[in-house]
């Protein structure tokens, strides 16, 4: 049952010395997809995309087809992929291009082929330099064999590929700050509506933002079929998915399987179980966004997005945070607070305002100076970011950030609220290591 | 009048060449300017300014967005430590602190010769090989407080022309988030990502 898929990573895996290369690509069936996909029309690509039931990767899970097909009629159109992986706990696309990234060059070829686009983007996080060198250099041998650049694989339709590097900034992972970010602009999210940049994106113009793993995923699509792709996948949850598994577990890494296992499957089988003998205390299921879960209640469910969303949180991207009986909940929240109060763009009040809030309180309960009242005061301020603390979140904000930063509250006043009460009881923390 | 080099000049121009519109070309300007001079002057920044057609307050608001555009002088070698929730269970707060005693300086500041700049940084995408450290941006993964004070004591010592990614994974990495396979020659020169054309390369494998 937890058999590794090889689709988006079978090159990789096969071919550890040289899956970067074109050679390579070429000589393992890459690049005949893209070349058919010239030939096709956008109605033909557009509904076989809907077909696979491609969700999008980088976290909104997305039916890929639909949004194409919400591509509003002006030219000239733009494809920009996102490659501003930054969700604590994701490292997927940072493997993608550094291993294959022609398989996204080619992915690149059919979605702009779909979406009438004759010049994509890829925008690669700052901090990725090799990786971006790794996606460059394979965009100019594409360009040298003449797959990029004008009239590609010999037809009338030209392509041109610009790969643009970030600045460090998490919230340009948002399509719209994105856009304004590849535009030039400091990176903070449009006010909506429009709701998809497809009606009007980069330039104001008709823009599809697609993540690293979804256009990855294209050439597999192409080449098996839709059917047989869905086959790959569970039920709605077409395809493989890439997870990315850290934390304390013996065998953190990025592993490409279908949905469906259960999360005790995915935690002790294909990550090896908890280490040095530890025990399982709770997991980030699906980046350091979404609500915990814990192992009293969650361990043998099916790890799907129907499943996950029932209970109260999110596959999102994929990564997927295990913390052992040895972490203090009160620090690991403080840190992932900590990140998107850092990262908050600061348009909006209830997030720049409660995201620093939330992170000076936990550092206060953390450090001993917690009062009892605290407890109810995280959940207000939550409150006032994440009207009622509902899930998913109701928004008061441009953006999902910081409903993002109310996650790890809900979590641990759900489920560790004695752990929190003993750090405000005893006078700071009681785990070694912790401050007291 | 261009306060940049030729070649400086020829680099924005290829630069501009990527883009439909020329504003688009900012942030990779920002860098070049921040590559000429060692970090982001007032000077530089209205440099980009005039390339594409903006005030110099516009690109000022601009860079100040981005935590990678430094305003201010770094050291030759900036240290930049992951403590977010994955590093941070492995020991992150640990190499952060020995990087720390090691350099002789807080995060956020930089040593007495300009050598070493610390910093503390966000999630940099190497959660599967946690704790990690990147030196002007090049990534080493699996770091332990004994190896961070070995690798500041080396960036002192050994005080590479450019540092790279592969050589310091082995000199001072384990666990890696996965498996890198085949060394790259490419390193970085400066403060800045090595990315053509306004980071430096020196081959790709």
């Amino acid at each position: 049952m937890t058999t590794q898929l090889r689709v988006i990573t079978r090159r990789m895996t096969e071919h550890p010395a040289d899956s970067h290369t074109l050679a390579r690509y070429e000589a393992t069936g890459g690049y005949r997809q893209a070349r058919r996909a010239v030939g096709m029309t956008r109605d033909e690509l557009v509904e076989l995309t809907k077909e696979s039931g491609l969700l999008g990767r980088g976290g909104a899970a997305f039916p890929a087809g639909l949004k194409w097909s919400f591509l509003a009629p002006a030219r000239p159109a733009y494809l920009v992929v996102n490659a501003d992986e930054s969700e604590p706990g994701t490292f997927k696309d940072r493997q993608l291009l550094e291993r294959d990234p022609h398989q996204l060059v080619e992915g690149i070829i059919i979605a702009a082929v779909a979406n009438e686009v004759h010049h994509a983007f890829v925008y690669v996080r700052g901090e990725y330099p090799k990786p971006a060198r790794r996606l460059q250099r394979a965009v100019d041998e594409a360009y040298a064999s003449g797959y990029l650049g004008e009239g590609i694989f010999g037809s009338d339709y030209d392509l041109e590929v610009t790969v643009h590097l970030g600045a460090g900034a998490y919230i340009c992972g948002e399509e719209t700050a994105l856009i304004n970010s590849l535009e030039g602009r400091r990176g903070e999210p449009r006010l909506k509506p429009p709701y998809f940049p497809a009606a009007k994106g980069l330039y104001m113009m008709p823009t599809i933002v697609n993540n690293v793993e979804t256009i990855s995923n294209l050439p597999h699509i192409l080449e098996m079929g839709p059917d047989a792709y869905k086959a790959l996948g569970h039920e709605e949850d077409t395809g493989s998915f890439l997870f990315s598994i850290s934390g304390h577990v013996n065998r953190p890494g990025n592993y490409e399987l279908p949905h469906g296992l259960t999360w005790r499957e995915l935690i002790f089988e294909v990550a090896g179980g908890i280490r040095d003998g530890h025990e399982l205390k709770t997991w980030i299921p699906g980046g350091a966004s979404a609500p915990w879960f814990v192992p009293g209640d969650h361990l043998d469910l099916p790890i799907t997005k129907n499943d996950t969303g029932k209970a109260g949180s999110m596959l999102g991207s994929g990564a997927v945070v295990v913390m052992d009986e040895t972490t203090c909940v009160v620090r690991a929240a403080e840190r992932i607070v900590r990140f998107f109060a850092h990262e908050s763009c600061g348009q909006c009040t209830p997030c720049r305002e409660g995201t620093t809030w939330l992170e000076m309180i936990l550092r206060r309960i953390e450090s001993g100076a917690g009062r009892e009242v605290d407890v109810d005061l995280l959940l207000e301020v939550g409150g006032n970011i994440s009207v009622g603390l509902a899930w998913p979140p109701r928004m008061t904000t441009i953006c999902p950030l910081g409903p993002s930063a109310v996650s790890p509250i809900i979590s641990i006043t759900k489920y560790f609220k004695d752990e929190l009460l003993a750090h405000i009881h005893g006078g700071g923390c009681p785990f070694e290591g912790g401050e007291r | 009048m261009s306060r940049w080099s030729p070649e400086t000049r020829e680099r924005a121009r290829s630069i501009l060449a990527r883009y439909p519109e020329k504003r688009s070309a900012v942030m990779p300007l920002l860098y070049l300017a921040a590559a000429e001079e060692g970090y982001l002057t007032d000077e530089g920044m209205a440099e980009v300014a005039e390339w594409v057609g903006l005030t110099p307050a516009q690109v000022q608001s601009v860079a100040s967005f981005y935590t990678m555009y430094k305003r201010e002088p770094t050291g030759r070698y900036l240290v930049s430590c992951c403590t977010s929730i994955s590093c941070m269970l492995l020991g992150a707060d640990e190499v952060l602190a020995a990087v720390e005693d090691e350099a002789g300086v807080p995060a956020g500041e930089t040593d007495e010769d300009g050598v070493i700049t610390v910093e503390h940084v966000e999630c940099i995408g190497a959660c599967g090989g946690a704790p990690a450290v990147q030196v002007n941006y090049e990534l080493i993964e699996g770091v332990t407080p004994d190896t961070a004070r070995e690798l500041v004591r080396w960036l002192r010592s050994a005080a590479p022309d450019s540092v790279r990614a592969d050589e310091m994974q082995e000199l001072f990495g384990t666990r890696r988030s996965f498996d890198w396979a085949i060394a790259e020659h490419a390193g970085a020169v400066g403060p800045y990502p090595a990315f053509e054309p306004y980071g430096t390369t020196d081959g790709h494998p």
